[in-house]
């Protein structure tokens, strides 16, 4: 039986359909990601599959419960992280803890056990007992995340979990997520505008824009439907000789000449980059550097939407970077 | 469906919350306190129809501020419920399997105990100022029927905060509510002095008739009967409690 199974869910604010008819299923055990840019309708699917709201068209089911028919133990199976604030602030940590586990009528001795074993995995046992107003951005978000996991939910939604936090605060966060999935094989439904984080934590991603599911594969998967990959040579002699004897090869899908350097888009690097220096070795032609790109999500995603989904630095490298990508694309 | 666990933990935290917002309780009791004291101890020697001579107007005023307490610290329970939604912990509340009819009952439990401690107090700073306080059977029933008239106000506050996302609409519109009740009902003076049409209406407001039961057990006098008052006022609470049981099952969080 599958964790979870949406058919053709669909919601409407008014005229604005923020979600148009998704579908998709989530194995038990799975961790899948909802990938998409602000707006793109990731917090309205959760809202629905946790039954906050009632979808206009279309159904779910999770752990074999009907959203509509069985709300009830709908509820009883899953637990949910959400992207905005949920804390009590005027509660200590340990109260609003204690708070969710009654909600959940678990017994005493078993919720003393679980909130001391909940504060540990996100490491804060030494400040359990203040007021929970006076906790750090990072400190209420894995709060919140030790909230999440009391009540040992089947199915785990997470929304932009690491959203604000610093790196060293997501990376942690990242593992316990993994661990989770991994301890108690807990199925876990992330939502994230964080390519890389999509791509580190899930086994399927299905990415989202303007309310509906434009693919979903294995992140692997994604990143092969992309042209190919990048190889970046810088050359010692004459450019246009290299370029002309490379654009021959059949597995060679694009050349750029930009000054000294030639970027070159091709199939399979790993196996053909000897045949590269070959080639410049037959011409009398030296190559000093050489650089690889594997294509990333952010090209999958680029190219599926045509937009990047947020600002890149402008540092000359990330430049390049995207120089080289659109070149992928095209 | 009702867990007993559930009330328990949504009652406690409203207490634990109101114990640590004392400046809530102070805000909160200054209104009603001020009232007892100017217009408790200005009016003292009036006297006029309706008024029974053996009870001075401070006598009949004390069950009416009582009234009063609880009708605005009942309503305003809405309004935690209201920054409970903005604040998001509402969602959290709503995604446990909690039931619904639990949940209600447990943010009317909280809110009936703290607007009870509300008139308690006014109840005590009255005796300072020269209330005769009734024999005790007498003013445990009074505990009664205040935790009857909170219960109607709290909840028409609970349905309000369903349909209403903010603070200020909340605000305005239990104002809106609110004073009119308040002046309907008789707290401050005997509702036979109104003009016929606005007498009229006075039967339609709940607080009337909690006044009135307030007053009969409190100071012995009372314009319609005990039995009716209470009979309305329990009725009204009950037919209320599922009306915002109603509404929070429907209500859409976000
Ligand atoms: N309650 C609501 N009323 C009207 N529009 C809404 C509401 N909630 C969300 N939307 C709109 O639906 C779209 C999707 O929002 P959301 O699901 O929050 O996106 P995401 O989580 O992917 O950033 C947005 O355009 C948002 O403005
Ligand atoms: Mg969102």
């Amino acid at each position: 039986m599958s964790a979870i199974i949406v058919k053709e869910l669909t919601k409407k604010f008014g005229e604005f359909t923020a979600v148009d008819s998704v579908s998709f299923s989530v194995e038990p055990g799975e961790l899948f990601g909802l990938l998409g840019p602000n707006g793109a309708g990731k917090t309205t699917i959760l809202n629905m599959l946790t039954t906050l709201l009632l979808p206009t068209a279309g159904g779910a089911e999770i752990t074999g419960y009907d959203l509509r028919r069985n709300p009830g133990e709908v509820r009883n199976n899953i637990g949910i992280i959400f992207q905005d604030p949920s804390l009590d602030i005027g509660l200590t940590g340990r109260e609003n803890l204690e708070f969710h586990a009654m909600m959940y009528s678990i017994g005493s001795d078993e919720r003393k056990k679980r909130i001391r074993e909940v504060l540990d995995v996100v490491g804060l046992v030494d400040k359990a007992d203040i007021l929970v107003e006076n906790y750090s951005g990072g400190m209420k978000r894995r709060l919140e995340i030790a909230r999440g996991l009391i009540h040992y939910p089947k199915v785990l939604f997470l929304d932009e979990p690491t959203l604000g936090l610093d790196a060293q605060t997501r990376r942690s966060i990242w593992d316990h997520i993994r661990n989770l999935n991994k301890n108690y094989g807990t199925s876990v439904i992330l939502t994230t505008h964080y390519m890389e984080e999509a791509d580190y934590l899930c086994d399927r991603i299905a990415i989202i824009d303007h309310g509906k599911i434009i693919a979903l594969d294995t992140p692997s998967g994604l990143k092969n439907c992309l042209r190919g990959d990048c190889v970046s040579l810088t050359i010692e002699g004459r450019v246009e000789l290299i370029a002309a004897a490379l654009g021959e090869k059949e597995w060679v899908r694009e050349i750029v000449p930009n000054g000294k350097t030639l970027d070159v888009i091709l199939l399979d690097y790993g196996k053909n980059i000897p045949s590269i220096f070959q080639t410049a070795g037959n011409l009398g032609i030296g190559i000093s550097s050489i650089n690889f790109s594997k294509p990333s999500l952010e090209d999958v995603f680029i190219r599926l939407t045509g937009s990047i989904i947020r600002e890149q630095e402008g540092s000359r490298q990330s430049a390049r970077r995207d120089r080289m990508r659109r070149r992928m694309l095209r | 469906m009702i867990q007993g666990r559930v009330v328990y933990v949504l009652w406690r935290r409203e207490i634990i919350k109101y114990f640590r917002a004392r400046s809530r309780i102070a805000g909160a009791i200054g209104m009603p306190a001020f009232m007892l004291i100017f217009q408790g101890m200005g009016f003292r020697r009036v006297e006029f129809p309706g008024l029974p001579e053996s009870i001075g107007y401070f006598q009949y005023l004390v069950p009416g501020i009582i009234g009063m307490t609880l009708l605005f610290t009942a309503a305003y329970a809405g309004m935690s419920v209201i920054m409970d939604k903005q604040f998001g912990f509402l969602k959290e509340v709503m995604v446990t399997p909690a039931s619904r009819v639990s949940i209600v009952l447990g943010m009317i439990s909280g809110s009936a105990t703290t607007s009870l401690i509300q008139a308690l107090i006014i109840m005590m700073m009255s005796v300072l100022l020269g209330f005769r306080l009734p024999f005790l059977p007498a003013i445990l029933s009074s505990v009664v029927i205040m935790v009857l008239i909170s219960m109607i106000f709290i909840n028409i506050g609970l349905i309000l905060s369903s349909v209403l996302k903010d603070f200020h609409g909340f605000s305005t519109v239990i104002n809106f509510i609110a004073f009119p009740l308040f002046l309907l009902s008789g707290a401050l003076f005997p509702v036979s002095n109104l003009p016929a049409p606005i007498k009229f209406l006075s039967y339609f407001d709940p607080l009337t008739y909690g006044v009135d039961a307030l007053r009969g057990v409190l100071i012995g006098h009372c314009e319609f009967s005990i039995v009716l008052d209470v009979c309305i006022l329990l009725t009204l609470s009950v037919l209320m409690v599922c009306a915002s049981a109603y509404f929070f099952r429907r209500a859409e969080i976000v």
